[in-house]
């Protein structure tokens, strides 16, 4: 089901183990990774990552929570939706 | 596996993080007629009921979807059935009383604004009505969250000018009531022709005749994203080339609307309604109309040009938003409210936008005279000539028109009111001194128009 997709857009100063934690933090919240895009952007570091939430017994609200608070721990600015609201917004 | 494109992403995030895309309102739309009783406690238990009945999720089930798609929705809201048809049918009839209820419940669950404190007499007035209208000052005094509207107009119907002469008196009444807050009780009525009634946006918002029980509209905004997608044209672009950007930002903008709409009616399990696609500016650095107007090349809102560029900034939101959504309703367009707009605020502190420019905007934006703060002296016949004015705009041209404005008591051209909020602060802005007296006196009923008979 496409709304059990997410994207969590991940940017901020590139460090070693971005990548493992939130890929953790992930796992932990048995979300299962289908994609992950790294690129750096105005030297700045960007991670998109679509995830699927349909196996998780965790709710939309407490994966987010645990995803935010990883973010804050790496001092990066992250995103967590619903992959719904990209595919409405960029397809006609 | 399922595709994804991060400058979609990117795109996405920056039109809610940089350029302010909200969703301004998700508003219930309630029918109230299975309340009407021949005791008015009776009525008013039955209103408060079935308000909590309907929206007491509204505000959580709103959080949520913020949640999911990171989108900040700025108003949860409820619009009922027209006030003065549901107190009708009572033996002691008290609509001071049932506003409070509505109040009431407004708090209760927990929503910014319950609209529909109304009546519809564009070609005359039951005494239901009348008492409705007679008794907004004090409604309006004694309560935070309702907000009244009343029809006064139609393309079908023509004006009412009884009702046009009454409602002059009416909003300086409700100036003067609620003068220690610059007279923001005028602030939450508004005088409408051709009033929708799907319309999620306060302060017009009621519940329509043809409307089934319960309904969720939604209302979207965004004129710092347009503003935002005209400056990254290059400088050269022709008018044509911005109409289409225009159209193609609106598009974006609905669908995320319609899918917040139609998430939130699923949860609430209730039919979406439409979507109203309104460039609704806040006082917000950026979120502005009179931003668009300068991205287009005008120095500032009020400049020779402002009608061509709202002209054709209204249009093409339309059409942008018919493509993303089959249920595009409301008021749909461009609002060009003062005193919620930063860019409008600073072109009539310079006094480049002046009230009769705003007249002849409002011919072509989407609704009328918004939030236009006028001294406090102003006679109760000019007010009804302002209304009357803007009427014939809606009237002949067979749209929308509003006026909302506010006569600041004891204060004058020169000083400002201050509001706060999304409503924002405006300066006093000048208005013809010339007197309409004797015109608004005669009353009667001002016929509708030839291409009224249309069938």
């Amino acid at each position: 089901m496409s709304e059990d997709k997410i994207i969590v857009t991940i940017s901020g100063k590139d460090r070693v183990g971005i990548v493992a934690e939130i890929s953790a933090v992930l796992a932990k919240y048995e979300v299962n990774i289908e994609d992950i895009k790294q690129t750096i952007m105005q030297g700045c570091f960007m991670m998109f990552l679509l995830g699927d939430i349909s196996q998780s017994k965790y709710s939309f609200k407490e994966i987010k929570e645990a995803v935010s608070l990883s973010g804050q721990k790496l001092g990066m600015e992250i995103w967590m939706q619903k992959k719904e609201i990209f595919d409405k917004m960029h397809t006609i | 596996m399922s595709f994804f494109n991060e400058k979609s992403i990117i795109e996405t995030i920056n039109m809610i993080r940089v350029h302010n895309l909200d969703i301004r309102t998700v508003t219930l739309s309630l029918s109230l007629r299975d309340c009407c009783c021949e005791d008015v406690k009776e009525t008013g238990d039955k209103i408060y009921e079935k308000i909590l009945k309907y929206a007491k999720n509204l505000y959580s089930y709103a959080s949520e979807i913020e949640e999911e798609y990171s989108i900040p929705i700025i108003n949860k809201r409820v619009s009922v059935t027209p006030i003065s048809l549901v107190g009708e049918s009572c033996k002691n009839p008290d609509y001071i009383y049932l506003a409070k209820v509505l109040d009431s419940a407004a708090k209760e669950v927990n929503v910014n604004f319950v609209g529909g404190f109304s009546a519809l007499v564009e070609k005359g007035c039951t005494k239901g009505d009348i008492m409705l209208i007679e008794s907004i000052p004090e409604a309006l005094k004694q309560t935070q969250r309702v907000c009244s509207s009343i029809n006064l107009a139609s393309t079908k119907a023509g004006i009412n000018m009884n009702a046009v002469k009454k409602m002059g008196s009416v909003i300086k009444q409700t100036a003067f009531l609620t003068k220690e807050q610059d007279g923001i009780g005028a602030a939450k009525l508004v005088c409408f022709c051709n009033a929708p009634g799907d319309n999620p946006f306060m302060a017009g918002a009621f519940h329509g005749y043809g409307e089934g029980e319960a309904i969720l509209n939604v209302g979207v905004s965004g004129p710092g994203v347009v503003r935002s997608a005209i400056e990254n044209l290059p400088k050269n672009a022709d008018l044509g080339e911005i109409a289409n950007k225009i159209k193609q930002t609106a598009f974006k903008i609905t669908t995320t609307g319609e899918l917040v709409g139609r998430r939130m009616a699923e949860k609430m399990g209730i039919p979406f309604g439409i979507i109203d696609l309104s460039l609704a500016p806040t006082p917000a650095i950026g979120d502005s109309v009179a931003g668009i107007f300068q991205a287009m090349g005008l120095e500032h809102a009020g400049a020779h040009g402002t009608t061509a560029a709202l002209a054709m900034l209204n249009d093409a939101v339309k059409k942008g938003g018919i493509m993303a959504s089959s249920y595009v309703g409301g008021l749909s367009g461009a609002f060009i409210p003062v005193s919620e707009d930063a860019g409008m605020i600073e072109a009539a502190k310079k006094g480049v936008l002046t009230f009769d420019k705003l007249e002849a905007m409002t011919s072509v934006c989407s609704v009328g005279l918004d939030m236009i703060a006028i001294p406090g002296d102003t006679p109760d016949s000019t007010i009804s000539a302002i209304i009357a004015d803007e009427m014939a705009i809606g009237m002949i041209n067979k749209k929308t028109t509003a006026v909302r404005v506010i006569p600041v008591p004891d204060k004058n051209v020169g000083d400002y009111a201050l509001y706060g909020g999304l409503l924002g602060e405006a300066p006093i802005m000048k208005i013809n001194g010339l007197s309409s007296e004797t015109f608004i006196n005669r009353g009667g009923r001002i016929p509708a128009p030839i291409h009224s008979l249309n069938n």
